[in-house]
């Protein structure tokens, strides 16, 4: 059992411990789908909703079925499974019941499948021993950490179209440096707590 | 291109075999291709492992073996796979490789694989895996898949490898534990071994080897 406090759990998984700025997860969809605000902003804020959820299925899967079958090694596999499913169903009820929503976010929802920072939250759930309610605040915190960090670099990518880059650093090159920078910035809040 | 003549009559080498492409696929995954260089791709794990040469080592050598045998799969699999559930089935066979992976690591490298954490089961999602399963593996034969699958590994092990060498030399002073730089009068820049370390090595790598080769930049550069 973690006795971390949910409260620095949730600031802390924004913040400090951020998914992507301090684990690197989900760099391939954050280097691809980072040029505008209003795409990032949108997958962000998918993903975040995506992860709450699936973090949560994902306890108790885990806790209630793999664990008294002692079959933990096959997480792996299930977790995933879950994920696809999850958002497969999500992507169904979407288009059913809202299909404005549908239109904002729809075309992000089948990147989130093969999204690492989905798959890795529920890894860390695992790995760190959070309780029900930790875990809910880890995926929300995590998710929300994901969502700030790429609508920051879509942010700034946007204002670096006017300013002239060199050519061989143009594109990723000068994406990873940005995100260098970012992660420096967000390095300031590590004495605050830790996770 | 000889060699196709010469095993043409076997069949499995007909139908298996690499029709002169070996070296050909070999080198597209190794230089030309390299998946983290050039397609930018599986870059997670690129950035978390690589704090020091040990572990970027295994990690290289996980994909490697992982690569390859799903490719093999996934190759030997594509005439009987239904194209609608051509993605699940390919998590699957990623996923069982990976999980095999990490037991043996967990049996008999338990230190290496508290090290590694969440980052072996996350080849399972390294963009790498699925882009080669999906674009080579599932139309080509299976000796040819498992050498791209093989070049691929190698191409993004090595990259691993040296950024893992910038970072530990500059972050620790160290190169596989052993000190190269003494702390006497080196100062460890602590920064390499952070998380913005990686973020810079890799750009700088980046922009180093377009500027070597300038051919090769991606064409969505913006």
């Amino acid at each position: 059992m973690n006795p971390t406090p949910i409260l620095v759990i949730f600031i802390g998984s924004i913040f400090t411990n951020n998914i992507l700025l301090a684990s690197f997860l989900g760099m391939c969809s954050f280097l691809v789908c980072s040029n505008k605000i209003d795409t990032a902003v949108g997958l962000g804020s998918a993903v975040t909703f995506v992860m709450a959820f699936t973090t949560v299925i994902n306890y108790l899967i885990y806790h209630y079925l793999l664990v008294p079958l002692h079959i933990e090694f096959l997480s792996y596999i299930i977790f995933i499974a879950v994920i696809a499913a999850f958002v497969q169903f999500v992507e169904m009820f979407v288009e059913r019941f809202s299909p404005k929503l549908y239109y904002a976010l729809g075309i992000f929802l089948p990147l989130i499948t093969v999204n690492c920072a989905i798959l890795g939250a529920s890894l860390f759930m695992v790995i760190r021993k959070y309780n029900l309610i930790q875990s809910v605040f880890f995926g929300l915190g995590a998710g929300i950490g994901w969502a700030l960090a790429i609508s920051l670099l879509a942010g700034l990518r946007e204002k670096m179209g006017y300013s002239n880059v060199p050519a061989p650093l143009r594109g990723p090159g000068i994406a990873m440096l940005v995100t260098g920078v970012i992660a420096m910035a967000f390095m300031g809040f590590a004495g605050m707590l830790s996770l | 291109m000889s060699n196709n003549s010469q095993n043409g009559k076997s069949g499995i080498f007909k139908d298996g075999g690499c029709n002169g492409k070996c070296l050909e696929t070999l080198g597209n995954g190794v230089v030309k291709t390299n998946p983290i260089v050039y397609q930018v791709l599986g870059i997670c794990s690129a950035l978390a492992v690589t704090g020091r040469v040990e572990t970027a080592l295994v990690m290289g050598g996980a994909l490697i073996f992982v690569l390859a045998m799903s490719n093999l799969m996934v190759s030997l699999l594509r005439s009987f796979m239904p194209r609608r559930i051509r993605m699940i089935t390919e998590v699957a066979i990623i996923a069982t490789f990976v999980i095999l992976f990490d037991q043996f690591l967990k049996a008999f490298y338990w230190d290496m694989s508290k090290q590694l954490g969440p980052y072996v089961a996350l080849i399972i999602t390294n963009c790498i895996v699925m882009g080669r399963t999906e674009a080579f593996a599932s139309q080509n034969p299976p000796f040819l898949s498992i050498i791209d699958g093989a070049a691929n590994g190698i191409g993004y092990a090595i990259i691993l490898a040296l950024i893992a060498v910038v970072r530990e030399l500059i972050g620790s002073g160290t190169i596989l534990g052993h000190v190269v730089l003494s702390t006497k009068w080196y100062q460890p820049n602590l920064l390499f071994i952070l998380a913005p370390g990686a973020f810079f090595t890799l750009g700088l790598l980046i922009w180093v080897i377009n500027a070597v080769n300038p051919s090769r930049q991606t064409e969505d550069e913006k």
